[in-house]
């Protein structure tokens, strides 16, 4: 019986003394939605002449990332359509119809990685499924991390950021913009908070 | 030529009123259906909602100013040969179109300041939007509906207009009565 309490008591605290120093097998990260440290950005050329700039304010995602099996890390993210935002209410209101986004037909645009392979330069190459307008495609996103560290406040902070280039008419958005307007680029910055 | 009305005519400011804001609102409907359909290439892309919206602001002034007119003027009374069921849909039917323009009017203004944008008003000078609106933009569905309550409201205009207009000929060619030369040149 001593034994058995000496050994439980040995596990509970060696338990809690690995918990304590930060949780070192959680790998998982939650895309710190609440401070809004990330942002899903868009431009897309305006007639050949200019970048026209906008952004999806409402998205949620989750990744992990573990320094010692890079490889093995993924992320999953979900965009409500409807929060597109290019600070121009009739252009808003035209980019939710269904000349472009259709958003009542399709509220939801998501992003499920399927592969991430790191450089020894700290470039990497996240592959994974894109869902936009109800077309799935695979995509290709060129990562950098950031940085990552404890923060102030007693977490952990891990951040991101990524571009990708797209043609409207693989997601079944037709619209025509004219020929320099055929693609757009996608711009992510997500900082996870280590769960 | 008397401008105001009479117990029995309508006056020329009342006539007036009346046919300029019919050509501007059916104009106003086929441009809106039209300048909707057009390509982001189209010549007209940006100039037919330019005079959109221009002349919906215009209407809408004209409506304030032809209510107050209605106001203080005699309302000509009922033809002798008018059933009492005409005279009333006839009542409740201009009320229903003051409302309708005046939602209608309304909801486009909406739509072009959801997010604290003003609107033109021909090169004269911008409508700005309600002063809470920058800080507090419509939401997405909201600016969305206000958009289909704008067509739709649109549509239940013209099919009222256009029975009016054939109410209007009824008087004229079938029961050969006053009413149709009330509005014109009587």
């Amino acid at each position: 019986m001593k034994k058995l309490i000496q050994k439980t008591l040995l596990s509970a605290s060696l338990a809690t003394a690995l918990i304590a120093t930060g949780g070192l097998f959680a790998d998982d990260y939650a895309i710190d939605k609440k401070g809004a440290h990330a942002s899903i950005q868009f431009k897309i050329s305006h007639l050949g002449y200019s970048w026209m700039w906008g952004r999806f304010n409402d998205f949620d995602g989750s990744f992990s990332y573990d320094e010692k099996d890079k490889g093995a890390s993924k992320i999953s993210v979900t965009v409500n359509t409807k929060s597109v935002d290019s600070n121009h209410a009739e252009r808003d209101k035209h980019l939710r119809s269904d000349d472009f986004l259709d958003v009542e037909k399709y509220p939801e645009a998501k992003f499920v990685s399927t592969s991430y392979n790191e450089a020894s330069d700290g470039k990497a190459i996240l592959k994974g499924n894109l869902t936009l307008h109800g077309v799935t495609k695979e995509i290709e996103v060129n990562v950098a991390q950031v940085g990552g560290g404890k923060d102030p406040w007693g977490g952990f902070r891990r951040g991101f950021e990524g571009t990708t280039r797209i043609a409207l008419k693989d997601f079944g958005i037709t619209k025509n913009l004219g020929p320099a307007s055929a693609e757009l680029d996608l711009i992510f910055n997500f900082e996870g908070i280590k769960q | 030529m008397m401008i105001k009305n009479t117990q029995d005519y309508f006056g020329l400011m009342s006539k007036i009123l009346h046919w300029l804001m019919a050509i501007l609102i059916v104009g106003l409907f086929a441009v809106g259906l039209y300048m909707t359909e057009l390509d982001y290439y189209d010549s007209l892309y940006h100039t037919l909602p330019w005079w959109h919206k221009s002349i919906g602001l215009l209407v809408i002034g004209l409506l304030i100013f032809r209510f107050i007119w209605k106001v203080i003027n005699p309302m000509p009374k009922a033809l002798e040969s008018h059933k009492k069921w005409e005279v009333s849909l006839a009542h409740i039917l201009q009320n229903i179109f003051y409302g309708l323009i005046l939602l209608i009017g309304l909801s486009g203004y909406f739509i072009s300041t959801a997010k604290g944008k003003g609107i033109e008003f021909f090169t004269l000078f911008e409508v700005p939007a309600l002063p809470f609106m920058t800080q507090n933009p419509l939401n997405e569905d909201s600016a969305d509906l206000i958009g289909e309550v704008h067509e739709t409201l649109a549509i239940i205009l013209i099919i009222f207009a256009v029975l009016h207009a054939v109410a209007a000929l009824k008087h004229h060619f079938i029961d050969k009565d006053e009413t149709l030369k009330r509005m014109i040149n009587k």
